[in-house]
């Protein structure tokens, strides 16, 4: 009676452990079945071509013709790094200094407050950042809704909140002593933060900086109704531009074989790009967590 | 020894490569209160630990030797079974936080399968009972067992401990973080416990192992270095090391 | 002003004028922390001053509506907004056990050299892009929605009434998988952390009353982390609601509340991803853009709930906890 007990507890407990198991077995399917697709019908398009020619004119093939140019995905590439570049450009300061502002000058609730609304903007609906500069600017500035510049923006909608957020945490890991004693030595406290703080956490704030680099590069959503989508090489930032995600759902739903393909290629791309970032910036932080903890 | 319901027959403990105690062999007899004492670091608690085989759950440990409950060897056994036969009872009080006092011992029948709702009030009863603590909370049994104090915390861990009806009671410094008076209830119980429990206790306070254990067993640098009944080991060492300890010329 | 006595061998401290340097450097980052709270109050702002046509053409009536009717220019809330909810709602049914059970398997049960590797392929599900997912439903979960998984529920679940219908893979259910399969990384991954930080006294008090792995997980791990896997849990809605690429290319498309979960539909991110660029006049435009701040405001209730739950569980007791 007693052994039958146990024993059936112990056999609950291995089949319990066996679901859980099963579970993450069954959350990793999506993934490697989104890779093996975007690798077996993106794989075979890709080439130097592919990363520097622009789009081609629609085309599926018909027998007896000519077959249908294949192109590349040239301009979606620049029109990326563009977008994402001037995203950058325009969050990493605003996000670094309102980290700095909640980890330095806590006032205690100003700073919880940015550190908490930060929190909360990350948690905002991409769509919603382009829908807010595309109503902005055709309020104001309806000539260039469609441009690089309104892209970058609702990129940088998206960032500054994580930027904000990862850079804190990175700026927290800094021992409180190391201030201390810098402001002992009588360096003001601006150059305390700059070079003493910030330095030191300079390894974390870069993949802070990095993290949400790679999300605002494979977000299409705030693109729809800003940088709109092109099929020619940046024509000014005024004017509409290309993107890896834009041209992925425009060609996806088209019913143009050689648009399908150049979208796995993009796909494919897309996905290499953001799985080097990721295992990087988990590389750095897991290197950065060691030496913390080695003293 | 004779009469042992726990021997240990040439244990060494390692986490990762250091050793942390070494070629240990010491018999803890039944129905008695055992003592280890020695100073921190001493391996005192490693040695406690892999009496129930708790020593597994920390990463990178592994033990060589046989230690022996009623005669078969736990490492053999299945380290479930050891456990609900040999409780434990920890320097922090550890009740389940989210849990009320009542459910606290339950918890402790439900692991050891199905019982009656009647059986298990009875028991948890006479476990809050056994550990003290039932006048003090009879009133207030679905309260939060962190509502009480550090002292009655750790007497719930007692009583939650004995509700599995265990053989042997392994306590790894139970009072280190209680005050004085709590620590004096404990140890009247600690009296109390040695009639149906064989009692091991880990403890760094030399006077309470004076006070309560009937063998004391001095343990340092992972070695153990003498074993004996308590009287005439703290007032006849045998051992140089010994004799300095228990005058305090070190620890 | 006293100066300190210099004793040879002291270095000289040259006193520099550093208090308008601290000044200018305070203002600047507080510039930033300033915009960070000036942003929140500028999007929800623009919203509600771009929806005031639509919300004085229906008033309140307008989150009751059940029509979205471009021909007669009349518009409610309900078709999309039923289709977030019912697709969000899938997303976490799915997703949920799913995420919780790998990230007790991760942190509980797994060999120690498994949890790090395979947490983080894991969390690599939430790096992969939007649309990209979207694609991916386009060419494998839906004919393999349409092929098998719906007509199975056809036959077993047809009686319910919500699954019937013609089998099309582009539908509720589907957004909804695909929303599932989005939301498991974050509920995960924070759920994993929860777990983590759970006190190992606690595991260290289940394994000692003689308790089996799982039971040692189950009484004395999981209830301890409970209110983090919730805010967790919470959080995973919250980027479900606001979900756009995946969404619209795998639900169809179709201004109407739907009846069944094979129903093509709308959510509210998808109606903006579609109309809001090709609206047919001045009320369409300012109605997606009511919509679009009911969106927001529920994710940033969703958002502020999940956050003082889980800050109260990772930041105020995540330190010394007994």
């Amino acid at each position: 009676m007693k052994f039958d007990r146990s024993a059936r507890r112990k056999l609950w407990s291995h089949t319990m452990t066996v679901l859980a198991g099963l579970c993450a077995l069954v959350a990793l399917i999506p993934l490697a079945s989104v890779i093996y697709q975007a690798a077996v019908l993106g794989g075979p398009v890709l080439s130097v071509d592919f990363l520097t020619a622009n789009p081609p004119s629609p085309c599926s093939p018909v027998v007896g013709q000519p077959p249908c140019a294949v192109g590349g995905i040239g301009s979606a590439i620049q029109g990326t790094l563009i977008l994402v570049g001037l995203a950058t450009a325009i969050s990493v300061p605003i996000g670094l200094a309102a980290a700095v502002f909640a980890v330095e000058y806590r006032g205690r609730f100003l700073g919880l407050a940015i550190s908490f609304t930060a929190d909360v903007l990350t948690g905002v609906p991409s769509i919603i950042a382009g829908v807010f500069i595309y109503t902005y600017f055709v309020i104001y500035y309806p000539v260039i809704v469609f441009s690089a510049l309104t892209g970058a923006l609702a990129l940088s909608v998206i960032m500054i909140p994580i930027v904000t957020r990862t850079c804190e945490e990175a700026l927290r890991t800094v021992p409180h002593s190391l201030r201390e004693a810098a402001l002992a030595l009588g360096i003001p406290k601006w150059r305390t933060t700059l070079q003493i703080v910030v330095v030191t956490a300079l390894p974390a704030v870069l993949t802070g900086i990095l993290l949400s680099v790679m999300r605002a590069a494979g977000e299409a959503a705030p693109l729809l109704f800003t940088a709109f989508g092109s099929r020619l090489g940046f024509q000014g930032f005024n004017n509409p531009i290309n993107a890896l995600p834009l041209l992925i759902y425009n060609f996806a739903e088209s019913p143009y074989k050689n648009w399908i393909s150049l979208a796995w290629g993009a796909a494919l791309i897309l996905i290499i790009l953001i799985l080097i970032a990721s295992v990087l910036s988990r590389l750095v932080v897991n290197r950065m967590v060691r030496r913390m903890r080695g003293g | 020894m004779e009469g042992a319901k726990m021997q240990v027959e040439g244990l060494s403990a390692y986490y990762g490569k250091t050793k942390a105690i070494s070629e240990i062999s010491v018999g803890f007899p039944e129905g008695k209160v055992s003592a280890i004492i020695g100073p921190s670091g001493c391996g005192k608690s490693t040695l406690i630990r892999c009496l129930n085989r708790m020593h597994e759950t920390l990463p990178r440990t592994r033990v060589e030797g046989r230690i022996l409950l009623d005669g078969e060897d736990i490492l053999q056994l299945d380290p479930v079974g050891v456990r609900r036969r040999v409780g434990m009872v920890f320097q922090k009080p550890n009740p389940f936080v989210t849990m009320s006092i009542f459910d606290n011992v339950s918890v402790a029948l439900r692991f050891a399968g199905r019982h009656s709702r009647d059986e298990i009030d009875r028991a948890v009863v006479r476990s809050l009972q056994q550990a003290a603590l039932w006048d003090e909370v009879k009133d207030r049994v679905d309260a939060p067992a962190v509502s009480l104090s550090g002292g009655q915390q750790q007497r719930l861990c007692i009583a939650r401990a004995l509700a599995a009806e265990p053989e042997v009671l392994l306590m790894d410094e139970p009072c280190s973080a209680l005050d004085p008076v709590a620590t004096a209830k404990i140890e009247v119980l600690v009296d109390e416990l040695k009639s149906h429990y064989t009692v091991i206790i880990v403890t760094h306070n030399m006077q309470q192992a004076a006070r309560v254990a009937d063998y004391t067993a001095f343990l340092y640098l992972g070695k153990l270095i003498e074993v004996g009944p308590t009287e005439s080991l703290f007032e006849r060492p045998k051992e140089r090391l010994t004799e300095q300890y228990i005058t305090g010329r070190f620890g | 002003m006293t100066r300190p006595t210099l004793s040879p061998g002291d270095p000289i401290v040259r006193r520099r004028p550093r208090r308008w340097g601290d000044l200018i450097f305070a203002a600047l980052v507080g510039v930033g922390g300033i915009g960070v709270l000036v942003l929140i109050l500028a999007i929800v702002g623009i919203l509600v001053d771009q929806s005031a046509m639509s919300f004085r053409a229906f008033g309140w009536g307008f989150i009751i509506g059940t029509q979205w009717d471009v021909k007669n220019n009349i518009y409610g809330v309900v078709p999309a907004l039923s289709g977030t909810l019912i697709t969000s709602a899938i997303a976490l049914l799915i997703g949920f056990p799913l995420a919780i059970g790998s990230a007790i398997f991760l942190t509980t049960q797994a060999p120690r050299w498994m949890r790090g590797p395979v947490g983080t392929v894991i969390e690599m599900l939430a790096a992969v892009p939007s649309v990209v997912y979207g694609f991916w439903a386009l060419y494998v979960l839906g004919p393999y929605m349409r092929t098998s998984v719906e007509p199975a529920l056809h036959r077993y679940l047809g009686w319910t009434g919500g699954f019937n219908g013609p089998a099309t893979g582009t539908d509720i259910l589907t957004a909804g998988v695909i929303l599932a399969i989005m939301v498991i990384p974050t509920i995960s991954a924070i759920s994993r952390e929860t777990l983590a930080a759970v006190p190992n006294s606690q595991k260290e008090a289940a394994l000692s009353l003689g308790a089996t792995n799982w039971e040692t997980t189950r009484y004395g791990i999981v209830p301890y982390a409970r209110s983090g896997i919730f805010g967790a849990t919470i959080l995973g809605l919250g980027r479900a609601l606001g979900e756009t690429m995946a969404v619209t290319m795998t639900i169809g498309n179709r201004d109407a509340v739907p009846t069944s979960f094979f129903s093509q539909g709308q959510t509210i991110s998808s109606l903006i991803a579609n109309e809001l660029t090709n609206s047919n006049g001045p009320l369409q435009y300012s109605a997606i853009i009511e919509a679009g701040l009911i969106l927001l405001l529920i994710s940033l209730l969703v958002n502020v709930v999940a956050r003082l739950l889980l800050w109260r569980v990772l930041r105020v007791s995540g330190g010394s906890t007994e």
